[in-house]
């Protein structure tokens, strides 16, 4: 009987492993979709506009009759709302980290990481809200010259969107730096802030910075608040006052307009894509490499 | 003496920053949750959520985007658990520590940092154009999938590895195959995990709004996907399609976004009305997760 059976429960066994396999594989073609989509489309797309012309030209009107397809203002206003957004998350989520992971009592941790994760969970088109019609009147009070569209709202919402993934990350690798490092410290008389910012966070530093720069590259994905509270003129400037646009709200406004499939109008969004893609990449890869770096070192 | 002082204020100074930091943080929480209800209560009614979108603020409602929410999760759920689960089980308990893995856990790690909108045109390409399934819930529960993929497998694979050796070798001892160890010890054993991360995905999934304005989901559509439920003349009997899967759809956080970037104030209150009914669901999810986690935490001691 159960010489009998063993053939055709090996036979299964076999098959939910390669099954199982191939679904671990997907996520590799998924990588190769993107790859390909992207590079497909951005080839049929730079057929007609030079890379050289993409990548110099500063101004971006694909969708006027006289066009202009440099993508350095779309650039440009990623790089504005991520710095504005980059400088509310830095101070505000590493010393919500420090304090976390070297003041607070485990009573307190245990309320305020959940809520933290609440702040990460809520969707991005709300916080999209949050910017045009809170913030925005909140700081045309402030400043009366600010558009109803503009960079520093978007940007300050973006940064309250990525404090909780800056402080847990920083938290985790602050807590990761072993105990005895503490201790020494403490026995030759420092004191808590002196452990905690000559001792722990050097030694968390790659760890912190691993988080720091996976949240510039969440920034830079960022699409709903920016395309809700940026506005939609890509320009070349760094005045957070006025409205501008982002890659990612450049391709929510193609994508919602009615441009024809196959278009080269319609073949921008790839391009924007593909640009997007490599910069997100890049940034990925080097946090995952310094993550890792960081992990190694104390083991 | 004074530097002791000082370093000893400082060390105060300190404390008190990091309070008021993370007051600040739970402070814009509050402000954001009082603020979309006060501006969105008074839509807040049972017509609210029956009516189809209309050019008229006050007789719109968001009965298409929620029809249309509740599609595209079910979808999106029916192809990311089984993959998901499956290829979490596969990297940490059938996959040599060889390079081909290596290569893919950072692959996936990869793709997990990849901005949502990226996804949508992976979906307008892939599912919307080459497989020809259009505007469909399909093609926007597919892309989804793809999206949530990488969470769902990161804790399949967490809530694996948290399962000490011992229970799989006990389970080789009295000759279970590898399969029946999976089935019968270790998914029992880390079904509350993984349930957190499901939920957790999920309610990023119907969060997200970018990839499916990129594939072209509707924003403006009077109509629901055909029911998957037919009664029949002879009542009690009904007949199951799936056919909606292949109409058009639109969801709740891209009904919002249409009413917010219109010009008229009274959409902005229906956005704020939709926005609650959106925080309700996500706050629902995330909170059943959170009290999953603690619960299974405190229970299981090996």
């Amino acid at each position: 009987m159960l010489l009998k059976r063993k053939p055709i429960l090996k036979l299964k066994e076999l098959f939910i492993e390669r099954l199982l396999f191939l679904f671990s594989f997907l996520s590799v073609f998924t990588t190769l979709g993107i790859i390909i989509i992207l590079l497909f489309e951005s080839f049929e797309f730079f057929k007609e506009v030079s890379i050289l012309k993409f990548l110099t030209d500063t101004q971006w009107t694909p969708l006027f009759i006289n066009k202009h397809f440099g993508i350095l203002p779309l650039l440009c206003g990623t790089f504005l709302t991520t710095l504005i957004a980059i400088c509310v998350a830095l101070p505000v989520g590493l010393v919500s980290a420090v304090y976390l992971s070297e003041y607070a009592s485990l009573k307190l941790r245990a309320i305020v990481k959940p809520i933290m994760e609440i702040l990460a969970a809520i969707p991005t088109v709300v916080y999209g809200y949050f910017a045009l019609l809170f913030v925005t009147p909140l700081l045309k009070k402030i400043i009366p010259s600010l558009s109803g569209f503009n960079a520093l709202s978007s940007g300050i919402v973006m940064g309250i969107m990525i404090i909780p993934l800056i402080s847990s990350l920083s938290e985790d690798a602050m807590r990761s730096v072993p105990m005895s490092l503490r201790e020494g410290a403490y026995a030759v008389g420092s004191n808590r802030l002196q452990v905690s910012f000559r001792v722990v966070f050097p030694g968390a530093l790659s760890g912190i910075i691993s988080s720091i720069v996976l949240a510039i590259s969440r920034a830079i994905g960022e699409t709903m608040i920016v395309a809700i509270a940026a506005g939609q003129q890509p320009k070349l400037t760094l005045n957070p006052f006025v409205p501008i646009e982002t890659i990612t709200a450049y391709i929510v406004q193609v994508s919602l307009g009615d441009t024809p499939y196959g278009t080269l109008e319609y073949r921008t969004i790839f391009a924007c894509g593909m640009t997007l893609f490599v910069i997100t990449f890049i940034l990925n890869t080097f946090s995952f490499k310094l993550k890792r770096h960081f992990l190694e070192a104390y083991e | 003496m004074s530097r002791k002082i000082f370093s000893r204020r400082l060390d105060k100074i300190f404390k008190i920053l990091g309070i008021s930091f993370m007051v600040f943080s739970l402070l814009v929480l509050l402000v954001l949750l009082i603020d979309v209800f006060l501006d969105g209560k008074s839509r807040l009614t049972w017509g609210f959520l029956t009516s189809f979108p209309s050019r008229k603020p006050q007789q719109a409602g968001i009965l298409s985007a929620w029809v249309g929410s509740v599609w595209i999760m079910i979808t999106t759920a029916i192809f990311a658990l089984p993959l998901g689960i499956g290829a979490g089980i596969y990297l940490e308990e059938y996959a040599r520590k060889n390079r081909l893995t290596k290569f893919i856990e950072i692959n996936i790690a990869n793709l997990a940092g990849v901005p949502s909108i990226i996804y949508g045109l992976l979906g307008l390409g892939l599912f919307v154009r080459y497989l020809n399934l259009d505007r469909s819930v399909l093609a926007g529960g597919l892309t989804l999938a793809l999206l949530v993929l990488p969470i769902i497998i990161l804790s399949t694979q967490q809530a694996l590895r948290a399962i000490p050796f011992s229970i799989r070798e006990a389970s080789y001892a009295v000759g279970a195959t590898k399969w029946q160890t999976v089935r019968h010890q270790l998914l029992p054993a880390a079904l509350g995990n993984i349930m957190t991360g499901v939920i957790l995905a999920m309610s990023r999934a119907i969060g997200e709004t970018a990839p499916l304005i990129t594939i072209g989901a509707l924003t403006y559509i009077a109509f629901l996907p055909q029911s998957p439920i037919i009664f029949l003349k002879n009542f009690p009997f009904v007949r199951f399609s799936l056919k909606g899967m292949f109409d058009p759809f639109t969801v709740l956080p891209i009904q919002i976004f249409n009413w917010v970037s219109r010009p008229q104030k009274g959409f902005f209150t229906n956005a704020a009305a939709g926005i609650i009914v959106l925080l309700c669901l996500t706050l629902i999810m995330n909170i059943s997760a959170i009290l999953l986690r603690h619960h299974y935490q405190g229970k299981i001691r090996w």
